[in-house]
């Protein structure tokens, strides 16, 4: 009773202990990178695309070891720092350390070499796409307190749906309005079985996925194999440069020169976030969310809330699968989305339930992705499969709340029932 | 399973489900009737697309019964091979019990069972899968990680199986299992362990969990654990660690179905007659009830979740040393998704669980025949599982369906959210 109580993470006790963490784990940077650097070599990245329109900038050429122990340096005296005062934010300790951590490690990986850090942003913002609309789908949903575990297979459904949609018409327009349409169809059905008949709604996604993965597999299978020219093979949107936004340097490569998938996932971003923070309806949802009965009280309509979120969400996840297909390959293949969407559902957990977390979750994931590219190409001494692991154990320790709890909407999988 | 179900079962409504026989056709009838209604709507998808449908259909005008002739003809060839598949055909095992009485050769009686033991092959690691998500569920766990275990189970009866030499079968056979059923409980435990501690939901975790296991497998499947070809695939395990095999060369039947019989029975056993079981199947109803009750919520969920875990790598173990005898990459597609299908199909009851996985073992088994002969895709029982699951999940669409009346909450409820 009498105990004084902390914020989450700063007990003098955790203090002490995360502090000792982070200085043996910036000796632990110093004795892992530092062996087999030479003094003088340096590591060379490069910041501007052959092919892209910006500005160009002179590439970034750091001295390894230097940078090594500078950023390793940092992390000892964050954790000193740690210990004798206490640093407020976990969060954004947590992100300095990954951050040395991550640039430390590309700094070792390229030690020697030139990599193409511009490119690598570029194309983790495009890997980051489809996890992003994903979660985004997520957010919405479960904001209203519907857990739609099925996106992966409203992806698919989608991405089959679009390329044979735009192959067929000869429309890349239409086939993403069929894409789109498609997501919301699948997900209204979800909506029906778990607003309607209270079907267990970690259930229903489970068939949905399943259900999914086999009408896709059985339609591809069954058609898209022998008629691959007349049926799957849309050609994809184009990259739309953005005049005078895609000429600054560093920024414009990797935000303003992209297909139409991705600028619609930035515009939804910003969108959602004003919509569920600053309007009546984004009140009414959050309410929904949290606590159904008072909403139903002050004459909100809690099905109707409930059922156009989750349907609005279809259509993003829908998004979500035209980009595997006319935003990527312009092909359908027999599972592509290859648990994108479940990824999706870490980083809306990850982010919060938060449009704009969601996102920057989404973004660590693909620079995860297109990360473990690079490295095979740099022939780093990691075997890549191992490297790959690291989001998603970064998600696990991401749930057990020590860096931050994330808190779902409080009404969160609980089907309503209107007294 | 439902906690909170109102006590107002007792309004007597005579139905005919409760005419034909009381409860256990009742419990029964869900599910029966769910898998036909899959079934039949899979019979509409390959009537749809198939070419014959199609020409008489654009000959409609003239010729309208033709569509269903054709439609009929095409469904009839896709089950028949699927049933023939699966279970092989009646005639030619009698003529082969014949054969083999009257001349002691049991060539034709073997070739004509060749189905139905193929199925029960299949159905041998459902089995086990199946148990591990419906343990879960008993506890209010929703392990869709079963996949992962499954895989990290064949990698660890693989690993044991080709690793040691020279021991008898006695030894190195439990062995070897033992491998497979520990691995996937450290795979379960971590998802459990972390539930308890931190709260953290397990439907994630475990999902997170099955993607390391891919990442591991395609690590050690290229690295560490690969045979000495080019393949990415593990060595063949050593004779002693085979699960033996009850007939010669073709039939792969052996001894993994009996043990998942047995298992099946330990799991009803250890559910429904002993105390831990008993406090499981509380935790799993009403949480907070039973933490007040006295146990332990925490520790539950842990015991569960290596159980669950164990189960499944006694799948993957069963899979590798009675089948494939050695583990290569996608070894465990679909496992997952099929077991949480199989756990809710059966109910989560053991028996139930055996029946779905024999039901399932038959359909998949069957497929594959009939992909070869009626050219439908193999995807076709993906679709209708998914259509079985919606139903059992929704029985309130199979009552509407074929007007059972019966209540109408009667809803399973599973899974509580992500954060609690």
């Amino acid at each position: 009773m009498a105990e004084k109580t902390y914020i989450h993470g700063t007990s003098p006790r955790q203090r002490m202990t995360v502090g000792a963490i982070l200085i043996v784990f910036g000796v632990l940077m110093l004795l892992l990178f530092t062996p087999g650097t030479e003094a003088g070599q340096t590591a060379k990245f490069g910041m501007n695309l052959t092919s892209s329109a910006a500005i160009k900038i002179p590439d970034i050429i750091l001295p390894v070891q230097t940078s090594l122990y500078v950023l390793s340096f940092i992390v000892v005296f964050l954790g000193a720092f740690q210990m004798a005062r206490g640093i407020r934010s976990p969060g954004a300790l947590f992100g300095i350390v990954a951050f040395a951590f991550v640039a430390a490690f590309l700094i070792w990986a390229t030690k020697g070499k030139s990599l193409s850090l511009i490119g690598m942003l570029t194309s983790s913002l495009v890997r980051a796409t489809p996890i992003a609309l994903a979660a985004l789908c997520g957010v919405i949903s479960e904001r209203a307190a519907v857990v739609n575990i099925g996106i992966e297979g409203i992806m698919l459904i989608s991405a089959q749906a679009s390329v044979v949609a735009a192959t067929l018409s000869g429309s890349m327009a239409l086939g993403l309005f069929v894409g789109v349409l498609a997501g919301a169809l699948v997900a209204a059905f979800h909506a029906f079985l778990v607003i309607r008949f209270k079907v267990d709604q970690i259930v229903s996604g489970v068939a949905i996925n399943i259900f999914a993965t086999g009408a896709t597999s059985f339609l591809s299978s069954k058609y898209l194999q022998h008629q691959g020219s007349l049926l799957n093979n849309s050609g994809t949107f184009p990259i739309i440069q953005i005049p005078l936004l895609s000429k600054i340097p560093v920024l414009g490569p990797i935000f303003f020169e992209n297909n139409l998938v991705v600028y619609l996932m930035m515009l939804i971003v910003i969108v959602m976030h004003i919509v569920l923070f600053y309007t009546p309806w984004g009140l009414r949802t959050r309410a929904v969310g949290e606590h159904p009965k008072a909403a139903d009280t002050l004459g909100i309509n809690v099905f109707f809330v409930r059922y156009v979120n989750v349907i609005v969400g279809g259509m993003i996840a829908g998004l979500g699968g035209v980009y595997f297909t006319l935003g990527s390959v312009g092909r359908f293949d027999e599972v592509m989305t290859a648990g994108k969407g479940f990824i999706g559902l870490a980083a809306m957990i990850f982010g919060n339930w938060n449009p704009i977390g969601a996102f920057t979750s989404s973004l660590i994931f693909g620079f995860a992705d297109s990360l473990q590219v690079k490295m095979q190409i740099l022939s780093v001494p990691i075997p890549s499969s191992i490297l790959a692991m690291a989001p998603y154990i970064v998600t696990m320790i991401v749930l057990t709340g020590v860096v931050g709890r994330a808190i779902p909407p409080a009404a969160d999988g609980v089907a309503y029932e209107k007294q | 399973m439902s906690a909170n179900k109102e006590p107002e079962k007792t309004k007597a409504r005579p139905s005919l489900a409760k005419m034909l026989g009381g409860s256990a056709f009742q419990s029964l009838l869900v599910p029966i009737l769910a898998v036909f209604t899959g079934l039949v709507i899979g019979g509409i998808v390959i009537a749809v697309t198939d070419k014959g449908v199609a020409a008489a259909f654009g000959n409609f005008s003239a010729d309208p019964g033709g569509v269903f002739k054709a439609a009929w003809s095409a469904v009839a060839t896709a089950y028949g091979a699927l049933f023939y598949g699966s279970l092989g055909s009646p005639r030619e095992i009698i003529e082969g019990i014949r054969i083999y009485q009257s001349t002691g050769d049991n060539a034709a009686f073997l070739k004509a069972i060749y189905p139905f033991t193929e199925s029960l092959v299949t159905a041998t690691p459902y089995i086990f899968a199946g148990l591990a998500v419906a343990i879960g569920f008993r506890c209010g766990l929703f392990n869709i990680g079963a996949e992962g275990q499954f895989f990290i189970g064949a990698l660890g009866a693989a690993y044991v199986g080709y690793s040691i030499e020279g021991l008898p079968w006695f030894i190195h056979l439990p062995l070897a299992i033992l491998g497979g059923g520990v691995a996937g409980a450290i795979w379960g435990a971590i998802p459990g362990y972390l539930k308890a501690k931190f709260g953290a939901h397990e439907v994630v975790n475990t999902i997170m969990m099955n993607w390391i296991a891919f990442r591991l497998s395609d690590w050690l499947l290229t690295g560490p654990m690969m045979s000495s070809g080019f393949r990415p695939v593990t060595p063949n395990i050593q004779k002693a660690a085979e699960l033996p095999r009850f007939f010669s060369e073709p039939l792969r039947f052996n001894w993994g179905f009996v043990l998942a019989l047995v298992m099946a029975y330990l799991v009803y056993w250890f559910l429904f007659k002993t105390t831990l079981g008993f406090e499981i199947r509380s935790v799993g109803a009403n949480p907070d009830g039973s933490k007040y009750a006295g146990m332990s919520v925490v520790r539950n969920f842990v015991l569960v979740m290596v159980l669950s875990g164990g189960l499944a790598g006694l799948a993957g173990a069963a899979q590798v040393l009675g089948v494939d005898h050695w583990v290569g990459q996608g070894f465990s597609a679909g496992y997952g998704f099929d077991a949480i299908a199989l756990a809710l199909l059966g109910k989560s009851h053991p028996l139930g669980v055996v029946l779905a996985a024999i039901v399932f073992g038959i359909l998949r088994s069957g497929a594959t025949r009939m992909q070869s002969m009626a050219g439908i895709p193999i995807d076709i029982i993906s679709i209708i599982q998914g259509l079985v699951v919606i139903f059992v999940a929704a029985p309130i669409i199979i009552r509407w369906l074929f007007r059972i009346p019966g209540e109408t909450s009667d809803q399973t409820v599973l899974t509580r959210g992500w954060g609690k």
